[in-house]
């Protein structure tokens, strides 16, 4: 039993449910046999690693399906050892070089090398590239980066690069430059709810329209999340009804209850109590920009229109901060703080004026 | 015969080429085809002699002159990507050397080989050390020096390259070094003054169109010339993106359509101009609500080519005063940079929008 997520992944182009028309030009791409080094880009949920699936399936037919884990050991020049994690089949290997950290330049250099320096031996049957997945190659080190380029020129008889991450903006432009870039944008809540529909119809489940529709609000545009909240809906409550509650994470109602504190009171005594709930927050794992982000969401709708421009450029200072510095708690709390200053000023001159 | 190609042991020696020719030219022909699915148009259309290389005149004067027998100094190539620095100086020692003493005299190092400053004190330096003869091995003269290519070197590390100073200088007898950069600010002062250095600059439309469409003819792709435009202007003198693209592009028409100005939109990732002005349309509601539902961050684009595009907008706009301009301006300096750092684009793209939505609302 697996979850709905991954027993309804689309498996071929044909069978994708939205952007129809950059699967056929994707088809088109891979019909002929070859296609040049990829650069996969759009927000998380979108369906990005699903394409790439579904290109690589087109290419080599079901074989790619047969996964194996593989540990591979590098050794860096200082004699530190790592250990990367990849997944392969006979055609492909996919890794995510950002989890050694500053090391990854040396998992790139070793591990395309080794790929490519192979030859497929029988290249009559068998295409005679090998493809590397490379994900979230927007937080590869710019060393890293560099040493991507001259490989992908180097390589490309032997070997293509599939590369996949969030934005563009953080991948060099002489990287850009050098693969055909494939945008894949966030569906939208349309197409949300006719996944949603499809997927119900297919477990034998009848999925009010007006359910669908909130998942679909709910989920911002992140497909995954919008299965996986369905799936949460029919576990707690089935038959569906229209106006049933769509649970959120704990984190995020978590979240909304700090906002609020924060616009109830502002004072040192309340900003201490934040701090505890934002260590919470912290400690189970909930990305310092995901938080910031959440609470300017909330944080927002409470404010006044000159207000939020405000907001909005000290947190926009403080992210940035928070991605330059050492420890996030500092950064959050910063915000939080210059939130209350300028909430609290808003306020006083509102009531002076009142006089 | 085919029993004869079957069993290439039974043939006699002597008979070996002719009877090999056909085969040959069989195979070669698959080789062809073959090949010519898998080089990329970039490699394929590369320049191969120096004469080649397009819109550079001045390094190409240089180095002509070089090849006419003429000494040749240490270089530094420097300017944006896609101009043509690592094709010219390949060409170029491709001809000095000729084909066969190419990989006996070039050291070609860039940024995806190890190059700490172990590589540059022992790899480089032994490399630099060894004398070349003055003839080639068929007594034809050539040079007697050798090149080592530093590709890439804006990457180096500033100790790495400090251990290169002497090193360029105690060889000049048997060694040229080739600097190639994009940014001649990142490489050491000491480095720079000891090279002759060239600036790449982008290349010119014209130029540029010479080739795509010279290209285009050899490779049987039909293009419209808005799309021609489009493609020019997107990949803003980058001629490496511009082919790229163009056979991107090719790939995904598949051979009997004709190129489209939206496909090539859609391969670049270039924001559309009706997606911009809807931005900027937000900007003047003066509702910050708006400004939220303008779905930027979710259609996947780059928040640094969006940025870019607006900047382009936004100088042009006409009810903002200089002023208000050059706030918008440095704002815009802040988040590339801070979108640099690894900030988060939706917050800073709010952070600029908002002041950009401010100043044209209530600036003064």
């Amino acid at each position: 039993m697996s979850l709905w997520v991954d027993k309804y992944r689309p498996t071929s182009l044909a069978k994708l449910d939205y952007h129809k028309e950059q699967a056929s030009h994707l088809r088109k791409l891979v019909q002929g046999g070859d296609f040049p080094h990829l650069l996969v880009h759009g927000p998380s949920g979108a369906g990005k690693k699903t394409r790439v699936m579904c290109v690589l399936r087109e290419l080599y037919g079901s074989g790619v399906e047969k996964l194996r884990i593989e540990h591979n050991n590098f050794t860096t020049p200082s004699n530190k050892k790592l250990e990367v994690v990849s997944i392969s089949s006979n055609y492909h290997i996919e890794v995510n070089p950002s989890d050694v950290g500053i090391y990854d330049r040396v998992v790139i250099q070793e591990m395309i090398k080794n790929v490519a320096q192979v030859n497929q031996l029988d290249s009559s049957s068998q295409k005679d590239f090998k493809v590397v997945v490379l994900t979230e190659v927007d937080r590869l080190s710019r060393d890293a980066q560099h040493a991507l380029r001259r490989t992908m020129e180097k390589y490309m008889a032997t070997c293509r690069l599939i590369l996949v991450c969030n934005s563009t903006s953080k991948v060099i432009p002489a990287i850009r430059s050098r693969c055909l870039g494939v945008r894949v944008a966030a569906p939208s809540q349309d197409e949300i709810t006719q996944v949603l529909h499809s997927i119900c119809k297919k477990e034998g489940l009848n999925l009010p329209g007006e359910l669908a529709k909130r998942i679909a609000e709910k989920s911002h545009g992140n497909l995954r999340r919008a299965i996986l909240m369905c799936e949460a809906c029919r576990v707690q409550q089935y038959p569906f009804s229209a106006d049933q509650e769509v649970s959120e994470p704990d984190w995020e109602v978590f979240l909304r209850d700090t906002a609020t504190m924060i616009v109830q009171e502002q004072s040192p005594r309340r900003l201490l109590e934040v701090r505890g709930r934002l260590y919470e927050l912290l400690s189970h794992c909930i990305p310092a920009d995901v938080i910031i982000k959440g609470l300017l969401q909330e944080l927002l709708s409470n404010c006044d229109g000159e207000l939020k421009t405000e907001v909005v450029q000290s947190a926009a200072h403080f992210e940035h901060r928070l991605q330059n510095g050492q420890k996030a708690i500092y950064h959050l709390e910063a915000f939080v703080a210059r939130f209350m200053a300028i909430y609290k000023r808003f306020l006083e001159e509102g009531i002076a004026d009142l006089f | 015969m085919q029993a004869f190609l079957k069993g290439p042991g039974g043939a006699p020696p002597t008979k070996k080429p002719v009877a090999a020719q056909p085969s040959a030219s069989g195979t070669s022909k698959k080789d062809v085809r073959q090949s010519k699915k898998h080089i990329p148009w970039v490699e394929k259309y590369r320049p191969k002699t120096v004469e080649d290389v397009a819109y550079q005149e001045e390094v190409v004067a240089v180095l002509q002159k070089t090849l006419a027998g003429s000494d040749l100094p240490n270089l530094l190539f420097y300017g944006p990507p896609g101009t043509g620095k690592t094709s010219t100086i390949l060409a170029a020692a491709r001809s000095l050397f000729g084909p066969e003493q190419f990989a006996s005299r070039v050291l070609e190092l860039n940024a995806s080989d190890e190059r700490g400053i172990n590589v540059v004190r022992e790899k480089v330096k032994k490399f630099s050390q060894l004398t070349a003869s003055g003839t080639r091995p068929d007594g034809k003269p050539c040079p007697p020096y050798k090149i080592v290519i530093l590709d890439e070197a804006d990457s180096m590390t500033a100790p790495a390259q400090a251990a290169l100073r002497r090193t360029m200088e105690k060889e000049t007898k048997t060694t040229r070094f080739c600097l190639i950069c994009n940014y001649v600010s990142r490489i050491i002062e000491p480095i720079t003054s000891r090279c002759a250095k060239f600036r790449f600059k982008p290349l010119a439309e014209t130029v540029m169109a010479d080739r795509l469409n010279h290209i285009c003819k050899e490779e049987g792709v039909q293009i419209g010339d808005t799309a021609m435009q489009t493609l020019m202007k997107v990949s803003e003198g980058d001629m490496r993106k511009a082919v790229m693209f163009l056979q991107s592009a090719s790939r995904l028409c598949g051979q009997d359509d004709p190129i489209t100005d939206s496909i090539i939109m859609d391969i670049t990732g270039v924001v559309p101009e009706d997606m911009v002005d809807e931005i900027i349309k937000a900007c003047h509601s003066d509702s910050y609500q708006t400004l939220d539902e303008t779905r930027v961050n979710r259609e996947g684009y780059a928040a640094s080519q969006l940025l870019g595009q607006l900047h382009d907008r936004v100088i042009m706009m006409d009810d903002l005063s200089d002023k208000q301009k050059s706030i918008v301006a440095e704002k815009m300096a802040v988040v590339d940079k801070c979108l640099m750092d690894g900030a988060d684009e939706y917050l800073q793209l709010m952070a600029l929008l908002s002041t950009l939505m401010q100043q044209i609302c209530h600036g003064e």
